[in-house]
C-alpha cells in the first residue's frame, strides 16, 4: 500500500486508539509500584510488591509448572509439526487432505470446546490430571499452529539446493542437517516461539486439564485477580508485559536482520 | 542389514530405507504419521467422544449412565438456555462489529505509515496481542470498579458525585471483550490492506475517482479477505468466552462458554454440557462456512 501521508484526520484517531490500548497496560504498571495495599489510589513510590512476589511460593510453584509445561510442549510440538509441514509442502500422499483440513480445527473449534473433550477423554481413560495432561494438551492444540508457521516459510524453498547436495555425494541425512534444516531454520524457530507463547498463555485448555498441585501462571493470575486487586498482582503483570516486550522485540530485531541478508543475496 | 520385527519376521532394513527413498508417497506418510497420530488421539477421539455422551444419560451422583437420551438436546430449546444462546452470538457479533469498527482505521493508518514507522506500529499491536489475556482484563477492572480509576477521576473532576457502577454489569462485559480482541481483527485488516497495490489507487485516482470513491470502490472491496479472516478469529473465540464474564460480569452475565463450563465442573451434568458444546461448535462453523463462502477467503486466517 502507498506511503502518502495518512490524513490529519485518520493520525489524530490512530493517537487515540494507541492510547485505548496502552493506557490501561501503562496503569497497570505504575500502580505496582504503589504503597497503598487496597490500591485505589496513589500513595507512593515502592518495589515492596516485587519482594512480595518472589517471595510468594505458589507464584513461583506455577511459574516453576508453566516452563516445564511450555518447553516440553514446544519441543515436541515442534518436531512433529516441522516434519508435518515439510510433508505437506513436498509430497502428496492418500489422506491429504484430511491432514490439512485437521490443522484448522485449532482455529474453528472454540477453546472450550476443546478443553471439556480433553477432560472428558482423560476421564474416561482414568488418567489423573496434572502437569502431564496438561502437557498432552498443549502439544495437541500446538502442533497446528508450529505446522502452519513452518509450511508459511517452507513457501519459497529451493529445492534445487538439496539436489546440488545430493549430486555432490551427501546421503539424505547430511543434506537434511546441513542443508534443508539451516535454510528452514527461521521458520522453525518462529513456529517453536508461536507454541511456546501459546503454551505459556494458555487459560481455557489449562484449566480443564489441570489437577491439585499443577497449577500454572494463568490459572495462578486468574484466582489472585479474582480474589482481590492488589499490587502484587500488578507486580506479576508488569514483569509479564515486559517479558512479552523483550521477547518480541529480540523476534523482530532477528527477523530485521533476516530480510536484510535476504536483499543483499537478492542483490548479488 | 537385518532386524527381527516383533513377530518375528526378518526385514532388511537396508531394502526398507531404499523403498522410502524412492516412494515419494510413503516418505510424506512417514513425516506426517506422527503429526497425525497425535492428532486423532488427542483431538478427534476427545471430540467424538463428547459426541457420545451427548446422547447419554445423567446418573443421579453426576455420573454417566450409559442409555441413550435425546432429552439434552431437547433442553436446549427451553427458553432459559436459547436466550443464553441468542445473547452470546449478541455479545459475539456485537464485539466483532465494533472491533472492525475500531480496527479498519487503525490497521488502514498502520498500512499507510512509512515503512520504517509500520513496523514499530505494528509491533505495538503485537505485544498486547501476546500479553496474557487476564492480565488485560485485569487492568480494565482496576479501570471499572466501583473505587476504581475511572470514578476517581471522574469525582476528582466533579462531573460525578457518586461513583458509577460500571463492573459487574453487561457493559463491562462488553467492554473487555471488545478489548481483548483488538489486535485479533487489527493484524488480519493490516495484512490484507498491506497487499493492495499502490498501482490500483493510481489508476482509480487516474481515471477521477476522488479518493472516497476509490476507497469504496477498490480499497474497501480488496480488504474484505481480511475482514472476514478477522471476523473469524473474534467471533469464534467470542462465542466460547467464559473467562470475562466470569472476572467482569458478575454474576448476571452468563455465556454458553459458562453454560459448558458449569455443566461440567459444577453441575456435573456432563451429557447436557456435551450437547451444549455441540451446539456451539455446529453454530461457530455454519458462521464460518457462510462468512467464507460469501467473501471467499485463504490463507488471510493466518497473519
Amino acid at each position: 500500500m502507498s506511503e502518502k501521508k495518512p490524513s490529519l484526520f485518520l493520525r489524530i484517531y490512530a493517537v487515540f486508539a494507541y492510547a485505548y490500548i496502552y493506557i490501561p497496560i501503562l496503569l497497570l504498571m505504575i500502580f505496582s509500584f504503589n504503597t497503598q495495599k487496597l490500591n485505589i489510589r496513589w500513595e507512593g513510590f515502592t518495589f515492596h510488591w516485587y519482594e512480595v512476589l518472589f517471595q510468594d511460593q505458589e507464584v513461583m510453584l506455577a511459574v516453576r509448572n508453566t516452563l516445564i509445561i511450555a518447553i516440553i510442549s514446544t519441543l515436541v510440538a515442534t518436531v512433529i509439526g516441522t516434519l508435518a509441514a515439510l510433508a505437506l509442502q513436498r509430497y502428496r500422499f492418500p489422506g491429504y487432505t484430511f491432514s490439512e483440513s485437521l490443522l484448522y480445527i485449532p482455529v474453528i473449534i472454540p477453546e472450550v470446546v476443546m478443553g471439556i473433550s480433553l477432560l472428558a477423554f482423560f476421564a474416561l481413560l482414568g488418567v489423573r490430571l496434572g502437569l502431564s495432561t496438561i502437557t498432552l494438551s498443549h502439544i495437541a492444540f500446538n502442533v497446528p499452529f508450529v505446522t502452519l508457521v513452518v509450511r508459511a516459510r517452507l513457501h519459497g524453498f529451493d529445492k534445487a539446493i538439496e539436489e546440488a547436495a545430493m549430486d555432490l555425494g551427501a546421503n539424505e541425512l547430511t543434506t537434511f542437517w546441513r542443508v534443508t534444516l539451516p535454510t528452514i531454520l527461521p521458520g522453525v524457530m518462529a513456529g517453536a516461539m508461536l507454541a511456546f507463547t501459546l503454551s505459556l498463555d494458555d487459560y481455557v485448555i489449562t484449566y480443564f486439564t489441570a489437577g491439585p498441585g499443577s497449577t500454572t501462571l494463568p490459572l495462578r493470575v486468574f484466582s489472585m485477580v479474582r480474589f482481590a486487586v492488589t499490587p502484587e498482582v500488578n507486580a506479576l503483570s508488569t514483569l509479564w508485559v515486559l517479558t512479552v516486550f523483550i521477547i518480541l522485540a529480540i523476534g523482530q530485531i532477528l527477523q530485521q536482520k533476516n530480510r536484510n541478508i535476504n536483499t543483499k543475496k537478492e542483490r548479488i | 542389514m537385518t532386524i527381527q520385527s516383533p513377530k518375528g519376521r526378518k526385514i532388511n532394513l537396508a531394502g526398507l530405507t531404499r523403498r522410502l527413498r524412492e516412494d515419494a508417497k510413503a516418505q510424506g506418510l512417514a513425516l506426517i504419521s506422527p503429526t497425525l497420530l497425535y492428532l486423532i488421539i488427542f483431538m478427534i477421539l476427545p471430540m467424538i467422544l463428547v459426541v457420545v455422551i451427548s446422547v447419554l444419560t445423567r446418573g443421579t451422583y453426576g455420573n454417566i449412565e450409559y442409555r441413550l437420551n435425546f432429552e439434552n438436546y431437547k433442553r436446549l430449546i427451553d427458553p432459559l438456555y436459547l436466550r443464553i444462546l441468542t445473547y452470546s452470538m449478541w455479545v459475539a457479533g456485537l464485539t466483532t462489529l465494533i472491533t472492525i469498527l475500531i480496527g479498519y482505521p487503525l490497521a488502514y493508518y498502520i498500512a499507510r505509515a512509512h515503512s520504517r514507522q509500520r513496523s514499530l506500529l505494528l509491533f505495538l499491536i503485537l505485544v498486547p496481542f501476546w500479553t496474557n489475556f487476564i492480565i488485560r482484563i485485569y487492568a480494565w477492572i482496576m479501570i471499572l470498579r466501583t473505587e476504581g480509576l475511572l470514578n476517581n477521576l471522574l469525582i476528582n473532576l466533579g462531573i460525578i458525585n457518586m461513583p458509577l457502577d460500571i463492573l459487574y454489569t453487561p457493559l463491562a462485559v462488553q467492554i473487555g471483550m471488545v478489548y481483548e480482541f483488538l489486535p485479533f481483527m487489527v493484524l488480519p485488516l493490516f495484512a490484507s490492506l498491506e497487499k493492495i497495490e499502490n498501482a490500483q489507487l493510481e489508476a482509480a485516482a487516474d481515471l477521477g475517482a476522488r479518493p472516497w470513491r476509490a476507497f469504496l470502490r477498490v480499497t474497501f472491496p480488496l480488504s474484505v479477505p481480511g475482514i472476514v479472516a478477522g471476523s473469524i478469529l473474534v467471533f469464534i473465540p467470542a462465542m466460547g468466552m467464559f473467562v470475562v464474564p466470569d472476572l467482569m460480569g458478575g454474576a448476571k452475565t452468563m455465556l454458553v462458554g459458562n453454560l459448558i463450563r458449569n455443566q461440567f465442573l459444577t453441575a456435573r451434568d456432563w451429557p447436557f454440557g456435551s450437547a451444549a458444546s455441540m451446539l456451539l461448535m455446529l453454530l461457530t462453523l455454519a458462521v464460518t462456512l457462510i462468512y467464507t463462502r460469501k467473501a471467499g477467503f485463504g490463507e488471510d486466517l493466518l497473519v
